[in-house]
């Protein structure tokens, strides 16, 4: 897999090499080198097949995962580096962050980077760890023909969406109208994230590693998830943004919560019928409870630089990674994501993450523990959701398990 | 064999047993003895494409000072044992207490994450097992019974589950159940419940990993009993068909006690296999449902934050469990070798 996807990036940069000539002139890296580690998605694409059009006598790779995650904590703690750029979003910065394995921009963005956007600079305590280029957020996916046929207007909160799957099962046109990213695990904690927020719920005490979710706010997240997930087919513990896309394709669905950076891929005339994607709707995340912010939260997409690699090796990464990030990445991708380079005009694929954020609804918190969490929440949340625990019994099931990962990593005694 | 002679020839495989088998396991003990560093946290101001937060960091240098100073980390005893994840000694306790029965004790139990994967493990390795033995040798003693021409295509189809990637294997029956899969929409049918899923339940998924893992496992039982098959001497089966034994009774007490030492070898690597079980989960997504310990140690090792101490400890109490598993078998065989005096 790696080594056919690093031979076909290569592959596309060769074929690419006579148009990119023109282009590579104001790229040449000189004896760096690059070396790139990042998710798999088209948006990372296109951005790291533009940054390999410059030209270097060094290494030039990339290695595009889903599994990224998994590696990039032990690639980068090596001495050198495995890769000199790891393409981050803002929970799986933490580790890096955590473990000290990236080194702050400052120096060369003064030096490569003045043309990029204030925004697009992401800082720990003063310094820059990261440039950003896109933004994501789980959001409503709806289906207009479905819900105009149910006579049902478009529901703008969650207890709307519950409502409109109920009468689009209660008069037969889906028997399991709503689909979300549930698979147990990292999807499933994510979803109870994004309800808890919206509901104005915070996940420790203040200040502290302390969890504190076992409260009328959590059980009430759950609820709702609950009641959704009863609209939903009986496997969603198994749905991962693969699958869901996949049934939304298929025509399966009415109502969905789903990545904004799938809305291009299913808004495309491929893998789905007419019908599907010209009624497909991308809309803010709904909100909960009376609840005035979107039920969702903001991630962005950014690239690090290793920090046991040569200066040399940082400098020609960085600029390449600059050049990946230009405007002219947008050209033909410009449904691919909603950038956040300067000159992006949003689309329809856009709409919902656009929105939400609009709505003001919360970045995903960048604590050196949120991941531990977010674990635990994963692992310990599908026995409530299959009915057989309650509520409260799954909240303290998740606040042990967290506190006992916690222990054993240092941050609570 | 002359001592001497057998040491040299078993010095290479000592050497990598110990470099590659011996030394991990000792540092795997070592790693479930620690713990993390306690973490120095600062709070910054934490600015990106949203706008800026407060948020807590990690004070690089102060962690590097205790690092440097303990570079194993905190020593931690048996601890991590006894948390909640693996032993969970205050958890058991509390339930003990709470319990109103061994029913309810049990389904408290399957609540902590360690128990819940012991009890499916021991299960998987209890029902596994015998039934992989079982259909093993049935299939052995059919094939054997076949006319020549048949034999070798037949042989073939049988070492299919073994042949195919454990991987691989898995998925096809994971999709076949699938509510749209043949399997899962079957069942729907004679069911007569639309809403039926194998994978959402958690008795089918446990139902299905037993048959996935009777089906890729027998062929490894039918190849060695086949073999076995080949050297049962005549004389005393021709001697009990005189006798007026049926074929089941020439099975029974001719073939049976005959392929015994065979037995006691597959059920050997069966058990720790099985003990071990880890591809099907993945591949069936059944870690919620149906963890093993391996799987625990996997999904450690897997999140954001990796719990290399966590994943230590369960991975010694896999290894114990293994040891536990085993002794009645290896006893039974160094009875058999003592009294036999040995050869």
């Amino acid at each position: 897999m790696t080594i056919t996807k690093t031979a076909l990036l290569a592959g596309a940069a060769t074929l690419l090499a006579g148009a990119a000539w023109a282009d590579a002139h104001g790229c040449d890296l000189g004896e760096g080198n690059v070396r790139i580690l990042g998710n798999e998605f088209g948006a990372i694409q296109a951005v790291v097949d533009r940054a390999m059009e410059c030209t270097t006598s060094g290494d030039m790779s990339a290695n595009l995962t889903t599994e990224h995650k998994e590696l990039q904590v032990a690639a980068l703690t090596a001495d050198p580096a495995q890769y000199t750029v790891a393409i981050v979003a803002n929970s799986s910065i933490v580790p890096l962050l955590n473990d000290d394995l990236i080194r702050p921009l400052d120096d060369l963005i003064a030096e490569y980077g003045q043309d990029l956007l204030p925004t697009q600079q992401i800082s720990v305590g003063g310094q820059v760890m990261a440039i950003g280029f896109m933004a994501n957020a789980q959001h409503l996916f709806y289906r207009e023909d479905i819900l105009e046929q149910a006579g049902l207007e478009v529901p703008t909160t969650w207890e709307e969406v519950i409502a409109a799957g109920q009468a689009i099962r209660d008069q037969g046109i889906m028997d399991h109208p709503y689909i979300s990213n549930t698979m147990t695990g990292w999807n499933l904690g994510q979803e109870f994230n994004n309800m808890y927020l919206g509901l104005g719920g915070s996940f420790f005490e203040p200040g502290t590693a302390q969890v504190a979710i076992n409260n009328e706010t959590g059980v009430k997240a759950l609820e709702t998830l609950k009641a959704l997930a009863e609209l939903s087919n009986p496997d969603f513990l198994t749905y991962d943004s693969n699958a869901t896309g996949a049934i939304w394709e298929a025509g399966d669905a009415a109502l969905a919560m789903m990545w904004g950076s799938r809305g291009g891929g299913i808004l495309d005339d491929e893998g789905s019928t007419e019908e599907v994607t010209s009624n497909t709707v991308l809309a803010a995340a709904p909100t909960v409870d009376g609840g005035s912010i979107p039920a969702t939260t903001l991630w962005w997409d950014g690239f690090t630089i290793a920090r046991n690699i040569s200066d040399e090796d940082a400098a020609a990464s960085f600029q390449a990674m600059v050049h990946g990030i230009q405007p002219e990445v947008m050209e033909g991708n410009e449904e691919a994501a909603v950038w956040l380079i300067e000159g992006y005009q949003p689309t329809p694929a856009a709409a919902g993450v656009a929105a939400s954020a609009q709505g003001g609804a919360i970045p995903y918190p960048m604590l050196p523990y949120a991941g531990l969490l977010h674990t635990a929440l994963g692992n310990e949340l599908s026995d409530f959701m299959q009915g057989r625990e309650s509520a409260e019994q799954a909240l303290a099931d998740v606040e042990a398990a967290y506190t006992t990962a916690a222990r054993e990593q240092g941050f609570v005694n | 064999m002359p001592h001497r002679t057998f040491f040299w020839f078993i010095l290479p495989s000592l050497v990598a047993m110990t470099l590659f088998i011996f030394v991990p396991i000792v540092s795997v003990v070592f790693q479930s003895l620690y713990v993390e560093h306690e973490q120095v946290v600062v709070v910054s101001e934490n600015c990106g494409p949203f706008g800026c937060t407060e948020e807590t960091t990690i004070d690089q240098d102060a962690t590097r000072a205790l690092r440097e100073a303990e570079p194993l980390g905190r020593f931690a005893g048996l601890s991590v044992y006894t948390d909640r994840a693996h032993l969970a000694a205050d958890e058991v306790g509390a339930i003990w207490a709470a319990s109103t029965g061994l029913g309810d004790f049990v389904s408290r139990l399957m609540n902590l994450p360690f128990y819940r994967a012991l009890i499916f493990t021991l299960s998987y390795v209890a029902i596994v097992t015998p039934l992989t033995i079982v259909l093993g040798l049935a299939i052995a003693l059919g094939v054997n019974g076949l006319p020549k021409v048949f034999k070798g295509p037949t042989i073939f189809v049988s070492l299919l589950p073994m042949i195919v990637t454990p991987v691989v294997g898995a998925l096809v029956l994971y999709w076949m159940m699938e509510q749209n899969g043949i399997l899962g929409s079957a069942l729907q049918a004679i069911t007569g419940d639309p809403t039926l899923s194998l994978r959402a339940s958690a008795p089918l998924t446990w139902i299905t990993l037993y048959i996935y893992g009777v089906w890729s496992s027998a062929p490894f039982a039918f190849i060695v009993y086949y073999a076995g098959l080949q050297t049962v001497p005549q004389e005393p089966l021709e001697a009990a068909m005189v006798d007026g034994a049926s074929r089941w009774e020439r099975i029974r007490y001719v073939v049976i006690p005959h392929l015994a030492p065979l037995t006691v070898f597959i059920a050997l690597i069966q058990l720790m296999d099985n003990f071990r079980v880890f591809e099907p989960i993945v591949s069936f997504n059944a870690g919620a449902v149906a963890p093993s310990l391996s799987y625990n140690i996997y999904n450690d090792l897997r999140g954001e934050i990796t719990l290399f101490n966590s994943a230590a400890a369960t991975s010694v109490l896999t290894i114990l469990g293994v040891v536990i598993l085993l002794t009645p078998v290896l006893l039974r065989t160094w009875r058999d070798f003592t009294t036999k005096g040995g050869h």
